[in-house]
């Protein structure tokens, strides 16, 4: 299942990455596999999206969450 | 100076602060070579009478940039020829959020810098109930580590302390080996480029080309390296990340004791639930939005008023008082008038930079960028473009400095290109003046205004320009940055007033001493161009009124007025204003707009006044119920038709509307830019967009 899937209060693990480019930068930011990541809000206009991971609030665009695989 | 010190650290961790605090108003600002990123340097006093130089370097993540600002951080550290590089580095981290910040540390410290690590913002993380063990990490990591906050001036003392005590041979345990991620590719480097640090070898694996100090044999025995053994940068990033953090969490597992995780966030929970609600979200933001504007327009217009009030005393003052002659003239008419041009934007810059400043620390512009993105991306801008457009409306000048907040290099340039194209406040005169003359004043409905709807459309006008302008340079402009909306969404917090207080400063500095020298340039050019006249035709001008002034039964301000009006005409100015006629008669203007168009250059406004000396107002004031009655008037001497029709009206609006007459825009963006080629592309592609604006609507309307 991709984050960009969950909805608001919904939870779950990072267990792979679907493009390598993007995962660099993701997991710079903390967001590593075996982390737990928490959907806050998404804009108001539905795109980009707040998650809470590795004790922060982080946000990003729909389409960048989509490369990140949960379970 | 004793010591260089340079401060490193994420975004949003209090460094600017730590900097400021460091430093006092003892800091400067320059450039670093060959690249649009400003470097901020200051003085510290250390203990004893030992001082230090600290640079403050832009903040990032990793020291894998992912832009421009980002890349200065590895080329100053790898660079020991490189003015900047550091005898000792300051690595700033958010202490509530240590393992994230600490990713940094663990790169840095194993390029064999010697360093101190600093904790900042501990009376916050303490709050929040983490508990770090200060000794235990110090001991771990090798280095000195310093609990501060430098927003409470806590441990500043202990930090330059640390400071003054740091060996000149760094003292840090290796963090993390990577050898094992490209062993023979890092051998081969080592060996070329003489160095027995396995890390600095990888990163000039991955990141040569930006690395000025390697010259063009160095990087392609390096680029050959990278392909004969097959490196592949981005897998090995990822890998190096992973093992870092690994790392890390061993490292901080029994140092980090943290107690309150879970309530640490309800406060901002709670002011994001309101602040970015579908509604109130974005009605609270116009509020806040409308504040601004209003400050910016309403709020600055005293300031401005004493400004434009005091250059105007010295500059009378001045002709009393100082000998007649051309160099008084100069001085006074060229230097002083170019500079009272400068200062009079001084309240606006620094009535914008303090909101800009405020909407940043508290952490609320990360929530516009939020609220914003989905919009402003369809068109080519960013989140962060609403603020800079927004201060458009009242002026170009500190909104173009405030698109230095957008990290994305081609969503900034973007916004730097547009923002002028929004109708500011200098073009409010203009409209004024033309709408009064070419619109009557009725009402339609009863309450509508038409004249008041023209001014409105105006304003529409420009922003639908500066949209579909956007658009179309999102597709034309190349960039190799990928646009990433990856970014940390911080904790709300007091504004420290302190900070908003050194970026009024610091901004107000920049732009006088900056863009001051081209505007100063340019209005002597304007002031030499419009007083001075081939051959003896002014002697000739003054030889003929000459009895008519003696005369005392005649009006002698009037003979001046008509003095200076001829004066205009057959001044450089003025014979330019007529060669240019030929090419601005399809647009419907006579040669006497064309003078306007070119004293306008310096500032739109400057119309109204050239308008006034035109048309012998008597002295040259610009009371506009006078210059409108002569201008309404006005007839072509060839058509025997009124100049100012509605159409030549409606043209010569929307050639303000466009245009870029306003040289100090012109300064700032070449400032910003660090060069000449976007400030002349945008001058280019403005006066071509006004020129076939003005004439597309004559030819029609006519």
């Amino acid at each position: 299942m991709k984050l960009s899937h969950l909805k608001v209060g919904q939870t779950g693990t990072i267990v792979a990455f679907t493009d390598l480019e993007m995962s660099v930068k993701l997991m710079e930011m903390g967001c590593l596999p075996g982390e737990v990541v928490e959907v806050e809000r998404f804009a108001p206009l539905g795109d980009p999206m707040a998650i809470r991971v590795a004790g922060y609030q982080l946000c990003l665009r729909k389409s960048e969450a989509e490369v990140i695989i949960i379970q | 100076m004793d010591i260089k010190v340079a401060l490193v650290g994420n975004p949003n961790t209090g460094k600017s602060t730590l900097f400021n605090r460091l430093t006092g108003l003892n800091q400067k600002i320059g450039n670093f070579p060959g690249i649009t990123v400003d470097k901020k340097t200051g003085v510290a006093k250390l203990s004893g009478d030992k001082e230090a130089e600290i640079i403050d370097l832009p903040g990032t993540y990793s020291l894998y940039p992912k832009s421009n600002d980002e890349s200065i951080v590895f080329q100053v550290l790898a660079d020991k020829g490189n003015s900047s590089h550091p005898d000792v580095i300051v690595l700033v981290t958010d202490a509530s959020n240590l393992k994230r910040n600490m990713l940094l540390y663990s790169q840095v410290a194993d390029l064999g810098i010697p360093m101190i690590l600093a904790l900042n913002m501990v009376d916050l993380s303490t709050k929040q109930g983490i508990e770090i063990n200060t000794d235990k990490l110090a001991g771990k990591l090798g280095v000195q580590v310093v609990n501060i906050s430098a927003r409470n001036n806590i441990g500043l003392d202990k930090l330059k302390e640390a400071i003054a005590n740091t060996t000149k041979i760094a003292t840090q345990i290796n963090e993390v080996d990577l050898h094992f991620l490209a062993p023979e590719a890092i051998n081969a480097i080592k060996e070329r480029i003489n160095t027995d640090n396995n890390y600095y070898a990888l990163q000039v694996l991955h990141q040569h080309e930006h690395l000025t100090f390697f010259d063009e044999k160095d990087q392609l025995e390096i680029e050959e390296i990278e392909q004969s053994h097959h490196f592949e940068s981005s897998k090995a990033q990822a890998a190096e990340t992973i093992a870092r953090y690994k790392h890390l969490g061993t490292i901080l597992s029994d140092v980090v004791i943290d107690k309150g995780t879970a309530k640490k966030f309800s406060f901002s929970d709670k002011l994001d639930a309101v602040l970015t609600h579908k509604v109130w979200g974005f009605a609270i933001f116009l509020l806040i939005l409308f504040i601004i504007f209003n400050a910016i327009f309403a709020w600055s217009s005293y300031p401005m008023a004493w400004i434009e009030t005091g250059f105007g005393w010295i500059t009378s003052s001045g002709h009393e008082y100082l000998p007649a002659g051309m160099l008084t003239d100069l001085l006074l008419d060229g230097v002083v008038a170019g500079l009272g041009g400068i200062f009079v934007f001084i309240p606006q810059i620094a009535i914008l930079f303090a909101f800009i400043s405020i909407l940043e620390d508290t952490g609320y512009m990360a929530r516009v960028t939020f609220m914003m993105d989905k919009i402003m991306s369809k068109v080519g801008l960013n989140g962060k473009s609403v603020v800079p457009m927004i201060g458009g409306l009242a002026c170009a000048v500190p909104s173009i400095m405030a698109a230095r907040n957008i990290e994305n290099w081609k969503d900034r340039m973007i916004t730097i290109m547009v923002t002028p194209l929004i109708s500011c406040s200098a073009r409010l005169p203009v409209y004024i003046l033309l709408i009064s003359i070419i619109i009557p004043s009725r009402n339609i409905m009863g309450i509508v205004n038409i004249q008041g709807l023209a001014l409105m459309v105006m304003y529409l006008v420009s922003f639908v320009a500066a949209v579909l302008v956007a658009w179309v340079m999102k597709v034309v402009i190349k960039s190799k940055e990928k646009s990433y909306f990856i970014m940390e969404l911080p904790v709300y917090r007091m504004p420290r007033w302190k900070n908003v207080f050194y970026t009024m400063y610091e901004k107000s500095k920049t732009f006088v001493f900056e863009a001051g020298k081209v505007i100063i340039a340019i209005s002597i050019i304007l002031w030499v161009m419009a007083s001075f006249g081939p051959g003896n035709r002014f002697e000739n001008i003054d030889k003929k009124y000459e009895s008519a002034l003696t005369d005392t039964t005649k009006n002698t301000d009037h003979i001046k007025t008509l003095v200076a009006t001829e004066k205009l005409e057959n001044s450089y100015v003025g014979i330019l204003g007529h060669f240019i006629e030929p090419a601005i008669r399809p647009l419907g203007y006579d040669w006497k707009i064309g003078i306007g168009l070119i004293t306008s250059f310096a500032a739109r406004e400057a119309f109204v006044g050239t308008m006034a000396t035109i048309y012998s107002v008597d002295g040259g004031g610009e009371d506009s119920t006078t210059i409108r009655e002569r201008m309404a008037a006005s007839v072509n001497s060839k058509t025997g038709l009124p100049v100012y029709s509605f159409a030549a009206g409606i043209s010569l609006m929307l050639f303000y509307a466009f245009a870029m007459q306003c040289m100090s825009t012109v300064a700032i963006v070449y400032r910003e830019t660090k060069g000449w080629k976007w400030p002349v592309i945008q001058l280019a592609y403005m006066t071509t967009m006004a020129y076939l604006a003005a004439l597309v609507a004559y030819q029609l309307l006519k």
